[in-house]
């Protein structure tokens, strides 16, 4: 499904910062896959390569064999495909909910007003916020607002999906609604790529974990073996820092 | 959202009616101040001579143009027919109905007056406050359209595009709008309406002109306006949207621009208040606009004071009604 080959990304601000070095990875369909890793790892960096947000410098990246980087591939067809949500939502704030969800099935997917009424009442209830349908993502809480934005990513029906930090701008009490609805996605088969810090659930839904620090990949491993019998130093660093 | 009017109490900090004294007071003493300058300067004030550049009542008078006697008059409703019938020819006048001054079978001279009547008709500078709010309207339509295209050339990474741009803004922001007017007309105009000729089509008014130079010269302002309510809004929207599959496009017209028009409102409306009184240089190009038709009322009437003022007040009529159009307009954004 994905398949990355390579990638270096390097970013001046305004000094030289070696995002990702010779990152490879293969994710395929209906995997669920944690990245995880300390600040500034490159983990967020390596996940929005997958959609282009980010270019990489060299390379390969395959998204369902369509080549990501390649200049002639339409990226927003590719992007249609590769659900995303971030770590502030960025839900939009001049439109209710419901349009929040709706929009891009008009615009992007040139769906009938009915058929995206449909679908975007479908997957308000299945988040659980349809009685919020016609407010703005102001008035609501952050796991609120997150669990828009996943029904707004799924709106397009993607293939993948792909979390960056979703939880780590919630209040502590709002992490379990947004984790449950990841939970249930995961058991339904999605492909999922997750950068995230909790372990709980990394437990409970991933299929393999990525540990990545300074640009690169260290450790990759099935959750047991990566919180039981992690090989790599910093992988043992960093779990004694956050478990 | 629905009914969550929860009227706060006003906060009214101690001594609210003493200082709402104190404000009456000091409107009184700026306008009596005033008051008393104007006595203190030798002239006469004739407000009684103005009205009539609002509005005045014209004598009209329907002559015959052939010799003849009266054949017929046909009343109607509200206009009757007065037919002459000279020695070859006839012709037909309609007046209204109580106006007419002859009767059947009147002998009738070239020149002679059928029928007479008062008729309101709009004063100087109500005729010039017309053609400003036309100017002006116009002008704001299309400095919108420019500041619009010109923003977004302005942060493209397109080299032509975002250059030219800048260049346009530094010029035209740079340099005397007196100037500019002058441009338009006698240079531009001088060409364009060759060209117009070439084609055989008839020349473009001055309006026109003046027009141009107004929306491009706010035009300039506009475009530094909506680059910075562009560049205001979070990154985050930008990735948001196109991450569902936008293009840069549709991410522009759907989420972006939505919402920085709403939050450049305020500076908008300032702008467009200056386009208002910046048309007061029309004159210049031979445009009478409310500023020059303002002058021709005072050659005529020697009355300066009355007319400028009253001019004044002409133009904040404008440029209040803008504001309130467009404080109503930001709160019929913010709150949905």
């Amino acid at each position: 499904m994905i398949d990355v080959q390579n990638i270096y990304k390097t970013f001046w601000v305004p000094d030289e910062v070696r995002a990702l070095v010779d990152v490879s990875t293969k994710i395929e369909a209906g995997e669920v896959v944690i990245v995880c890793g300390p600040s500034g790892s490159g983990k967020s960096t390596y996940l929005r390569c997958l959609n282009r947000l980010e270019k990489a410098d060299s390379g390969h990246i395959f998204i369902d064999g369509i080549d990501v980087l390649d200049p002639k591939t339409n990226i927003n067809k590719v992007r249609a495909e590769v659900g995303m949500v971030f770590q502030s939502f960025n839900l939009f704030p001049h439109k209710t909910v419901f349009d929040n969800v709706a929009l891009a099935q008009k615009v992007v997917r040139k769906r009938s007003k009915a058929e995206a009424r449909e679908k975007t009442d479908f997957l308000l209830k299945k988040v659980g916020i349809h009685d919020k349908s016609n407010a703005h993502p102001d008035n609501l809480s952050g796991g609120q607002q997150q669990r828009v934005a996943i029904a707004r990513a799924l709106a397009m029906d993607p293939k993948v999906m792909l979390f960056d930090e979703p939880t780590s701008a919630l209040d502590p009490e709002m992490i379990g609604e947004v984790l449950d609805v990841m939970k249930n996605l995961a058991k339904e088969g999605m492909t999922m790529v997750c950068v995230s810090h909790e372990m709980g659930f990394a437990r409970e839904v991933a299929d393999r974990v990525i540990f990545m620090d300074e640009g690169a990949i260290v450790e990759v491993g099935s959750p047991e073996h990566f919180f039981k019998n992690p090989t790599h130093e910093r992988t043992k660093l960093f779990l004694s820092q956050i478990l | 959202m629905g009914k969550s009017e929860n009227k706060q109490p006003t906060l009214r900090p101690a001594n609210y009616n003493l200082w709402v004294g104190v404000f009456c007071v000091i409107i009184l003493i700026v306008a009596g101040a005033f008051y008393y300058a104007t006595q203190k300067i030798s002239y006469v004030w004739r407000w009684n001579r103005v009205p009539i550049y609002f509005a005045y009542k014209d004598d009209i008078h329907i002559t015959s143009e052939i010799d003849g006697d009266v054949e017929s008059i046909t009343p109607g409703d509200k206009e009757s027919i007065i037919t002459i019938k000279g020695l070859s020819e006839s012709e037909s006048y309609n007046a209204p109905a109580d106006s007419v001054d002859v009767e059947e079978g009147d002998m009738i001279f070239i020149g002679d007056t059928l029928a007479s009547y008062q008729e309101w008709k709009p004063g100087l500078l109500i005729i010039g406050l017309w053609i400003t709010l036309q100017i002006s309207v116009i002008a704001t339509i299309l400095g919108v359209i420019i500041g619009i295209i010109g923003g977004l050339a302005r942060i493209s990474s397109n080299p032509a595009l975002r250059w030219t741009t800048i260049i346009y803004v530094e010029i035209v922001r740079g340099s005397p709008l007196m100037v500019q007017i002058l441009i338009w007309y006698f240079v531009l105009g001088t060409v364009i309406n060759e060209i117009l000729a070439a084609y055989g089509l008839g020349r473009l008014p001055a309006f026109w002109y003046g027009v141009a130079s107004l929306a491009f010269f706010a035009g300039a302002y506009v475009t530094e306006i909506v680059r910075g309510g562009i560049q205001s809004i979070h990154r985050g929207q930008t990735e948001a949207a196109r991450s569902l599959g936008m293009s840069y496009g549709q991410s522009m017209l759907h989420i972006i621009l939505p919402q920085a028009l709403r939050r450049i409102l305020p500076p908008l409306a300032g702008q467009f208040i200056s386009l208002i009184k910046d048309s007061s240089l029309l004159g210049m190009i031979a445009i009478r606009e409310l500023t020059k038709a303002a002058r021709e009322a005072v050659t005529v009437s020697l009355q300066p004071f009355e007319v400028f003022f009253l001019t004044a007040a002409l133009y904040l009529v404008l440029t209040f009604t803008l504001s309130m159009l467009v404080q109503r307009l930001e709160k019929r954004m913010t709150i949905q």
